[in-house]
């Protein structure tokens, strides 16, 4: 039953994701991009989480919390260069 | 036969993937780009806490980790969408047109 | 050198993190924590963390529970609104950028109720001015300052108050 629901949130995570993307790439200006990276980076965070309970290795959660980190740094950095344009 | 502590754990997963699932659909349909941030912070951030909690169910163990990752998004993922945000009216994106009114516009160092 | 309160308080959030990611108090793995937090804490202009203006009396700590509980109570609210609005086939939104205003001081006091208005009911900060907070709304119900202040900032005000003031 459980694995029923990791699978079953997986998937939902999935779709998110696929619409994300589709966001990502129809733009229409590079704000909108990057909001759907961000989003698309911590759809991938919840992956990463559910990846690791799937194999039961707490390692992913080290990936996972490096991910949050350096996305969060990423938005902050192209905002930035939206806002000063260099 | 499961634990009901692993059922309630799974059941929040499945919770907060479905309001991720929310978000994306909301960044796909909202009509401008603060619209979109409004959805995609919000969303994500109770999306991934759900998530996370749940996951706290299935591996207490694991605990301490997850608690800091969502402690680390809960602070994080507001201020970036904030900084985004501000860029954004600062070059000038087009607002949607059901848009009602733009207080800051009134600041005077946001055209140079 | 002047060792301020805050750079002491940094230092100790610092090697909080890091106890807390290592999940252990070996000797080995403490001695490099406190090395690393020493440098960064040497290497920081001002010291800046989550305690930094922390008031830590009984009040403080009553207020800082409260806050959590009515900042949860919101952020589920916030997500199911925002659930109705995304999968109502009409999209019923009225979006625009009001203006408001708060008595909070403390850097910190403001940066938490930055982040916990943009996670409330559809809004956004978006720019931090002096005492002025301009907000994306998505569903705007008032326009003028002092009623917006109330319906958006009010709430979470009186408890950062006391927390941070």
């Amino acid at each position: 039953m459980v694995d029923f629901l990791v699978y079953l949130s997986a998937t939902l995570a999935g779709a998110a994701f696929l619409l994300a993307l589709s966001r990502f790439l129809k733009g229409p200006t590079l704000a909108d991009r990057i909001v759907a990276f961000d989003v698309l980076t911590i759809i991938a965070i919840t992956g990463i989480v559910l990846v690791a309970l799937d194999e039961g290795r707490s390692i992913y959660l080290d990936v996972a919390l490096v991910y949050a980190l350096l996305s969060f740094l990423g938005v902050i950095v192209v905002a930035r260069y939206l806002e000063r344009g260099f | 036969m499961d634990s009901l502590l692993d059922l309630i754990g799974g059941v929040l997963l499945v919770m907060g993937t479905g309001f991720l699932f929310l978000g994306g659909l909301g960044l796909v349909r909202m009509p401008d780009l603060f619209n979109r941030i409004q959805v995609g912070t919000k969303a994500t951030t109770l999306g991934t806490i759900l998530t996370l909690v749940g996951a706290i169910f299935l591996h207490p163990e694991w605990g301490l980790k997850l608690a800091l990752i969502g402690l680390f998004l809960l602070f994080t993922n507001p201020l970036s969408s904030q900084v985004l945000a501000r860029a954004a009216h600062r070059i000038g994106i087009k607002q949607s047109p059901a848009t009602k009114v733009d207080r800051l516009i009134e600041l005077p160092w946001r055209r140079p | 050198m002047r060792i301020g309160r805050e750079k002491v308080v940094l230092f100790a959030t610092i090697l909080l993190f890091w106890v807390l990611l290592n999940g252990t108090l070996a000797l080995d793995s403490l001695l490099v924590g406190l090395l690393a937090s020493f440098v960064i804490t040497i290497l920081y202009r001002d010291g800046f963390s989550p305690f930094t203006e922390f008031r830590a009396t009984p009040a403080g700590f009553w207020a800082a529970g409260c806050f959590l509980l009515y900042f949860s109570k919101e952020l589920v609210r916030s997500n199911l609104k925002l659930a109705a609005i995304v999968l109502s086939p009409s999209l019923p939104i009225n979006p625009g950028i009001i203006k408001v205003r708060t008595t909070l001081k403390s850097r910190m006091g403001r940066l938490l109720l930055a982040n916990s208005i943009t996670l409330t009911p559809g809004t956004l900060t978006v720019q931090l001015e002096e005492e002025w907070l301009y907000i994306h709304w998505v569903t705007v119900e008032a326009t003028d300052i002092d009623s917006a202040t109330a319906q958006i900032v009010a709430g979470y005000e009186t408890y950062l108050e006391v927390m941070y003031g």
